[in-house]
């Protein structure tokens, strides 16, 4: 394994011997370069060489051969896969609204000053730093419809108890319920560190002109956090899109396929039916979906011309 | 006066409401974690369901420590983790040093674009990989696959740390005649120590986390601790006393670093993600 490159390679004069001016040109080469080497074996190849099976028709321990773009073809006309999409595309949405709002929330009442506030910020931030597998196995107990503790609390406010994910109509919800329960403090410390950027003047003269709480955040504080309201959708789109752990560990996908992403089903080509040509084609396709929608809301941030304070 | 103070006192109520309202459900969870893995079977499966255990179950405990394999899967899981870890520094430090003084944005967007891919497409080739380089019993591609984790979070952890750094000081060590690589080691890596804390502090936790990929890679002895719980989890029939504890084995390193250095965590977290959009 690359470790840290020896200190003769830096010496003044071995490169420039080598390519006159070279060094010159690219003074921290030798610094990145362990890294460029590593990064090209475990995340370029593996880039490269999942392009070239997506055009095999190639099933485990079975002959390979070229298809083209066949594999691309069955995509499209394949309504499990269209299915996934839709499954991928609710998550999402709801994946990244709800942390959105309840994390804003969340982090204009930690922006306070209060006794304790590092410390229960550590609490806070716990559902997003555990192991996901653990919390899955947790959230499945509870989710239980008999002995769960979540329809107990349900019927102590009089709601009718539920199937959670075990029902096909509430499985995304539930799943949601635990990403949302596990992401939101991410959203929380993204927005509270716009919160502690904000200019004290505009609130001392909307004070002034006799505004309101909910006037003063609409007009002062939202305005002023957008740009920081944008990282966490974008981030919250990139992780809620790819989102795996949590869905494979309680669900599997099921009941049935009502809970299968792009993801999980890539999984079950791949790993399950041995389909690696075609698992390789959902693949591509899904990296696409992923950079082509995270690509999209960093140009719309750059495009609206937002700053980030502190950013280079 | 009497009515200033009235209202002082009910916004301190209402504050202390609304942070109580945020912290629980984090709380209320880990302790229903905690309850659950002290049950004894007969409170586990009673309707309505209780939160003090009637008698404390340690033996939920003692049958998960007591489970063959289980100080092999912490071992695996400790090597697998500790060597991505130390690896992704010794590579990523220096790395990150590199783009961010030769503001190589480029080599940045690669990396940003590596932490977009979904993990399991990297898996489809490495194990193709690895099997045919014949190491799928051993430890190795799980190491290697943990660095597709570990790397892109330390080195975009640290180009962040690295364009905070006073660049005056570099400067002057330079016009003393010390090299670049010397300005480095005795100037921006001791000033860095904390962002080092950091990057080492998230890709530990991450990497420990991380479960994808030995689901298909590790077999039977070279499981980690989160791929062993999924497989207890669904091959076996086990009660939930014991279940329970074995998650809260697997996840108590995780969470007691990230009480103790939530500040670092809460940093690094933080700057990775304000310069992640």
């Amino acid at each position: 394994m690359a470790a840290v490159p020896g200190r003769a390679v830096f010496r003044r004069g071995v490169l420039a011997g080598t390519a006159p001016g070279f060094r010159d040109r690219h003074p921290y080469l030798p610094f990145i370069l362990p890294a460029v080497l590593l990064v090209t074996a475990v995340i370029v190849f593996p880039w490269a060489f999942t392009g070239w099976m997506s055009l095999q028709a190639w099933q485990v321990g079975g002959e390979r051969r070229f298809v083209g773009l066949a594999n691309y073809a069955r995509l499209l006309t394949d309504a499990r896969f269209g299915a996934a999409v839709w499954h991928t595309l609710l998550y999402t949405f709801l994946a990244v609204l709800l942390p959105l709002v309840l994390g804003t929330l969340s982090a204009l009442v930690f922006d306070e000053r209060f006794p304790l506030r590092g410390f229960l910020r550590g609490i806070v931030v716990m559902p997003m730093m555990a192991t996901p597998v653990a919390i899955a196995l947790v959230w499945t107990m509870m989710f239980h419809p008999q002995l769960g503790v979540l329809n107990y609390l349900l019927s102590l406010v009089g709601l009718p108890p539920q199937l959670w994910v075990f029902d096909p109509a509430t499985v995304i919800p539930s799943l949601v319920l635990v990403e949302t329960w596990q992401w939101t403090p991410l959203v929380m410390l993204i927005v509270l560190g716009g919160l502690a950027a904000l200019p004290s003047e505009p609130y001392e003269s909307a004070e002034l002109d006799g505004a309101n709480a909910l006037q003063k955040f609409r007009h002062i504080t939202l305005p002023l956090i957008a740009p920081f309201l944008m990282v966490a959708v974008i981030i919250r789109t990139i992780d809620a899109v790819k989102s795996f752990d949590i869905i494979f560990a309680i669900t599997q996908g099921g009941p049935g396929t009502a809970s299968e992403t792009i993801n999980l089903y890539l999984f079950t080509q791949a790993f399950s039916f041995y389909d690696i040509g075609y698992g390789s084609a959902l693949a591509v396709a899904f990296f696409v979906l992923v950079v082509a929608l995270s690509l999209a809301l960093i140009w719309v941030r750059a495009r609206t011309n937002w700053t980030l304070s502190g950013g280079a | 006066m009497v009515r200033g103070k009235l209202r002082i006192v009910l916004r301190k109520a209402a504050l202390a409401f609304a942070v109580a309202v945020i912290v629980s459900p984090a709380l209320l969870f880990f302790l229903w974690m905690l309850s659950l893995s002290l049950k004894p079977e007969i409170d586990n499966t009673s309707y309505p369901p209780v939160l003090i255990p009637t008698t404390i179950a340690w033996e939920n405990y003692r049958q998960v420590l007591a489970e063959g394999s289980f100080g092999l899967y912490f071992w695996n899981s400790l090597i697998v983790t500790g060597t991505a870890t130390l690896v992704a520094l010794l590579v990523g430090v220096p790395a990150a040093y590199g783009i961010a003084r030769a503001r190589a944005t480029h080599l940045a967007v690669v990396v940003m674009i590596a932490r977009m891919t979904p993990a399991l497409s990297y898996l489809i080739p490495l194990f193709l990989l690895f099997q045919w380089l014949g190491l799928l019993g051993t430890l190795w591609p799980q190491i290697v696959t943990h660095l597709v984790v570990t790397v892109p979070i330390v080195i975009w952890v640290m180009i962040s740390f690295f364009e905070a750094l006073p660049i005056e000081l570099e400067e002057a060590g330079r016009i003393d005649g010390a090299s670049r690589w010397q300005v480095f080691r005795l100037i921006a890596l001791p000033l860095a120590r904390p962002g080092i804390t950091v990057a080492l502090l998230l890709a530990f936790i991450f990497s420990w986390n991380t479960f994808v990929f030995g689901i298909v890679l590790a077999g039977r002895t070279t499981r980690t601790l989160p791929v062993a719980v999924y497989n207890s989890l669904t091959f076996e029939q086990v009660s939930w006393g014991p279940l329970s504890a074995a998650a809260l084995i697997v996840t108590l390193p995780v969470l007691l670093l990230t009480v103790l250095a939530q500040k670092q965590i809460v940093a690094g977290l933080t700057a990775g993600a304000v310069k992640g959009g």
